[in-house]
């Protein structure tokens, strides 16, 4: 009985001066990885699955551009609309859109620009052969289908 | 006095330091996204110059691999019906390495293949003369589902990648992830590829039964 009572006068209480670190150590890995959003999305986003997922070397190549349909379905409608930085836009504005994204690179990349299409699973391949005859048009002609890893199952 | 206000100050109080730590974690546990720019890479051809005529391409039925999608989001694979894309990459596979009528170059292609690809070539007449031949065609319609079209296009890419991971001696994912940023993995890069170009034709969607 009395060892007991002596084992427990030593630890009485636990060091939390550790504490700080480690949370600090989560903090840190996430600001890290952390991308503070620019923009809002005001187009739906069910991004489809694949497996065959590749990443590019140089993310700022990359420019976004959303399609799917509109949240705010009382100002835009139900169809299936472009969004590039933060508006919606027409697939006409599509070639100028691309002409600014690429004014932005160094001169030495910008051949190598590559669109990354964010496409809501639910839209239909017609826009999509729109914005892609848009983007020939405006010479940008590497194009990323964003996707998410799926599981494969045998 | 002043003993006694050193001692007073001797330590700084650091538990509430794990609060404010908390207070910053948290906020930006809530403004983080995780960056994901992985996805599908896809090259579209260039512009078509309407002073240019398109040029007059003779390929053989047979060396053209057709994947039809139409706006119920049903296959029509080589002429026949499938109600799902399950199986499409061993096929697209088996179409690319037939080597029905491999040429000179082919067949220096065909030895330099393991042994587990050269399995792989079943010499039909009716399928692919060889790998440079080989084009995958797959085309939709303005109606079908964009989920479907990309479900396609990643068993086709698939099927591709299986066979330069394997020539490659990788496994699929592992042949994936290389960038080629030094000259080791741009060498197996280049090997697996080398003779087999990824020759995927998308045509443009028809607009039957679609808005």
């Amino acid at each position: 009985m009395g060892k007991f009572g002596k084992k427990n006068k030593v630890s009485e209480n636990i060091p939390t001066s550790a504490l700080p670190d480690i949370i600090f150590m989560l903090l840190f890995f996430f600001m890290v990885t952390t991308v503070l959003r620019d923009q809002e999305i005001l187009v739906e986003q069910k991004i489809p699955q694949a497996t065959q997922l590749q990443k590019l070397q140089k993310k700022t190549l990359i420019s976004y551009i959303f399609i799917g349909k509109p949240k705010n379905t009382s100002l835009y409608g139900t169809e299936p609309r472009i969004q590039a930085n933060d508006a919606l836009m027409n697939t006409t504005e599509i070639v100028q859109w691309v002409n600014q994204e690429r004014d932005k690179l160094p001169e030495a990349d910008r051949g190598g620009i590559t669109i990354s299409m964010k496409v809501d699973k639910d839209v239909k391949m017609g826009p999509i052969s729109d914005v892609q005859t848009e983007l020939r048009e405006a010479d940008a002609r590497r194009v990323l289908y964003a996707s998410v890893g799926k599981v494969v199952k045998d | 006095m002043a003993r006694k206000k050193n001692r007073m100050v001797q330590e700084v109080n650091a538990g509430s330091m794990a609060d404010i730590a908390f207070l910053l974690l948290i906020f930006f546990l809530v403004t983080t996204t995780i960056a994901s720019d992985k996805g599908i890479l896809n090259v579209l051809p260039p512009k078509v110059d309407p002073n240019v005529p398109p040029p007059d391409i003779k390929k053989n039925e047979r060396n053209i691999y057709t994947i039809l999608v139409n706006a119920n989001d049903d296959l029509l694979v080589e002429g026949e019906y499938r109600d799902n894309a399950n199986g499409l990459d061993k096929d697209v596979k088996a179409f690319v390495l037939n080597f029905g009528a491999p040429d000179e170059e082919a067949v220096a292609l065909y030895n330099s293949l393991p042994a587990s690809l050269q399995a792989e070539a079943k010499r039909d007449p009716e399928s692919s003369d060889h790998p440079k031949e080989a084009v995958v065609s797959i085309k939709t319609n303005r109606g079908t589902s964009y989920e479907k079209y990309l479900e396609v296009l990643d068993l086709v890419k698939k099927a591709y990648f299986d066979i330069y991971a394997t020539r490659a001696n990788l496994s699929t994912d592992e042949y994936r992830a290389l960038s080629g940023k030094d000259d080791a993995e741009q060498a197996l890069i280049d090997k697996g590829k080398e003779g087999i170009g990824m020759q995927i034709s998308i045509a443009e969607p028809d607009k039957l039964g679609a808005n």
